[in-house]
């Protein structure tokens, strides 16, 4: 009975939107609602792609740049992540486009590389422990600084998907067929990656290095199991990303817990229904 | 060649300028593993150039080096009548459709708007459905542009592709094994279209084909390949000698029914289209042997590994 009466008594809090009163509780939704479409729209493309290990790749990547950041001193953190995230990512495209290695192989290579690296330096002189909140990641520690320049890096995303698109669905079907289009692949995939190393290392802070990739895959993977065309594809992965994102940050703020993982938790949930469903949708 | 003063193609300006692509020297290597070496092959608009050859002979690779894709020796020409270069044409590519990833929530209609223009598919509505709807009809597919791409059968989805490859109209026309796993009437239907291009656009066509005895009665000139030009010609020619004989009774050897190939050249619809570049043939051309061999042919030895020879 007890249990009940506190279930009650959580949907009526969250139905008066009681959370918001708080400043970190509002900047938190705020900076959800801008992060999770940006995850949908690149979700579409990373699944189309097959990119999903790549992507993961890139958590890793930015993993050292962070450290390297903090060994160097030249940049700040957030620049030595952005940077290094970027040139990691262009890296890795190159690679796997000159060579006849298996691109999960060359993946695999560096995303090792990645994580051992960045782990090397950082837990040197035994100060791993300031590190640790970036493989989780808190996204109720966001500044309303940190909130303006997600909003610009959603904005430079929404254009590049507008003029890009096209050409990056063309690439997905097939590589050769792009090609006699006139599709420059090398170009496109560049921009591609470049566009989601940023988004990673920018959200990495917030969401957690773990679980990040799987906010770059569940949307656009359940979106897949039920579209019939592109349009209903873009719209039902940014669908499920701001759902999940939004419940999942109101569903963790009242049981406590961590706010990333509850999302992903419930995109993963999402994507389980879709995955039943498919078979009505698709004939 | 009146057909080319009274044809009335979209492509007639262009026919103009490009009349013959060179294929000089070819030779793509991986790594240290020779794919082919020293391919010669010159296609000329309206023209049918068939490829054919044994599985790992290189004629995929020569299309996707042709494309530009992969790195490779030798140059590639496009010239006009008078031998004079032109520049890039605007070339048509039907890859092999096992290669498409047809689960991707892509209907036919937003693949041909993602080609035509930069108009995003994701966020606004398709402007140009009729134009889309009058390059599917021309291969006989306009009931199939709301299909999902992973909906649509071998057959179908070649014909989609083909008309993909035909907006913008291409002066090069290259076909990747478009007939795998096409069913009967698939396969006449394309053959059909194929022929439809041939005398009413003037457009030169390459077509890697396993297919002996379409590429017999269809194709103006023929290219065996197995790690180079083995001999090239008319299909008649080709067919007669006695080293592509040997490589394809190798293979029917191998285990496979034998089909019969090797005569029905003699349905072959155009009469020996001539060659007009003066070296217009591949590296060696046996005549002597085809000589010899012509009076044994009647046993049609021939056949093809995958079976599926008629």
């Amino acid at each position: 009975m007890a249990g009940e009466e506190k279930q009650m008594e959580i949907l009526y809090d969250m139905a008066s939107l009681e959370w918001l009163e708080y400043g970190f509780m509002r900047n938190a939704l705020l900076a959800v609602v801008m992060i999770t479409p940006l995850f949908g729209l690149l979700s579409t493309m990373v699944v189309s792609n097959r990119m999903a290990f790549f992507s993961d790749s890139l958590g890793h990547g930015a993993f050292t740049g962070l450290a390297l950041g903090a060994i160097l001193g030249i940049f700040s953190p957030v620049e030595s992540l952005l940077l290094f995230s970027v040139f990691f990512a262009l890296l890795i495209t190159w690679i796997k486009n000159h060579s006849t290695a298996s691109t999960d192989t060359i993946i695999g290579v560096f995303s090792s590389l990645g994580i051992a690296a960045g782990l090397m330096m950082m837990s040197y002189g035994g100060s791993f422990n300031k590190y640790a909140s970036y493989l989780i990641g808190d996204i109720l520690s966001i500044t309303p600084g940190e909130l303006k320049s997600l909003a610009v890096v959603l904005a430079v995303v929404v254009l590049v998907w507008i003029g890009l698109f096209n050409r990056l669905l063309i690439l997905s079907i097939n590589s050769s067929f792009a090609r006699s289009r006139g599709v420059s692949t090398m170009l496109v995939e560049g921009i591609f990656a470049a566009m989601v190393a940023v988004v990673v290392a920018i959200s990495i802070q917030w969401v957690g290095l773990l679980i990040i990739n799987s906010l770059l895959v569940l949307p656009g993977a359940a979106a897949r199991n039920i579209a019939g065309s592109i349009k209903q594809y873009h719209l039902l992965s940014v669908l499920f990303a701001v759902v999940s994102g939004v419940s999942g940050l109101v569903l963790a703020y009242y049981c406590s817990m961590a706010a990333g993982a509850t999302i992903v938790v419930i995109a993963a949930g999402i994507f389980f229904v879709t995955l039943l469903l498919k078979r009505k949708f698709l004939k | 060649m009146l057909r080319r003063l009274f044809h009335q193609a979209a492509s007639q300006e262009d026919c103009t300028k490009l009349c013959c692509t060179k294929i000089e020297d070819f030779g793509v290597r991986a790594g240290r593993l020779v794919i082919f070496e020293h391919v010669n092959i010159h296609v000329h608009c309206g023209q049918l150039t068939a490829v054919i050859g044994p599985n790992g002979a290189g004629k995929s690779t020569l299309l996707r080096a042709v494309l530009g894709e992969i790195p490779h020796t030798g140059q590639l020409r496009y010239t006009d009548a008078k031998g004079k270069h032109t520049g890039h044409p605007v070339i048509g590519y039907v890859p092999q459709y096992l290669k498409f990833d047809v689960s991707a929530p892509v209907t036919v209609q937003d693949l041909f708007a993602a080609c035509m223009n930069n108009r995003p598919v994701w966020l606004l509505p398709v402007n140009n459905r009729q134009e889309i709807l009058a390059c599917l009809k021309r291969v006989k597919a306009a009931d199939l542009i709301d299909r999902r791409l992973g909906a649509l059968s071998g057959g179908e989805l070649q014909r989609v592709l083909v008309a993909l490859a035909l907006n913008p109209m291409p002066d090069l026309l290259l076909l990747d094994e478009p007939v795998s796993g096409v069913d009967q009437n698939g396969l006449e239907l394309f053959y059909e279209i194929l022929e439809d291009l041939q005398n009413n656009e003037d457009m030169a066509i390459i077509l890697v084909s396993h297919d002996l005895n379409m590429v017999a009665r269809h194709a103006d000139q023929v290219v065996l390949l197995n790690k180079g030009v083995v001999c090239s010609g008319t299909p008649q020619e080709v067919f007669q000698n006695k080293r592509t004989r040997k490589i394809f009774g190798m293979l029917a050897d191998g285990g496979s029914r034998a089909g019969g190939t090797g005569f029905e050249w003699l349905l072959h619809k155009k009469k020996q289209a001539p060659c007009s570049c003066e070296d217009g043939g591949g590296d060696v051309v046996a005549k002597a042997l085809e000589q010899a061999e012509a009076g044994e042919d009647a046993d049609g030895r021939g056949g093809e590994a995958d079976g599926n020879t008629i």
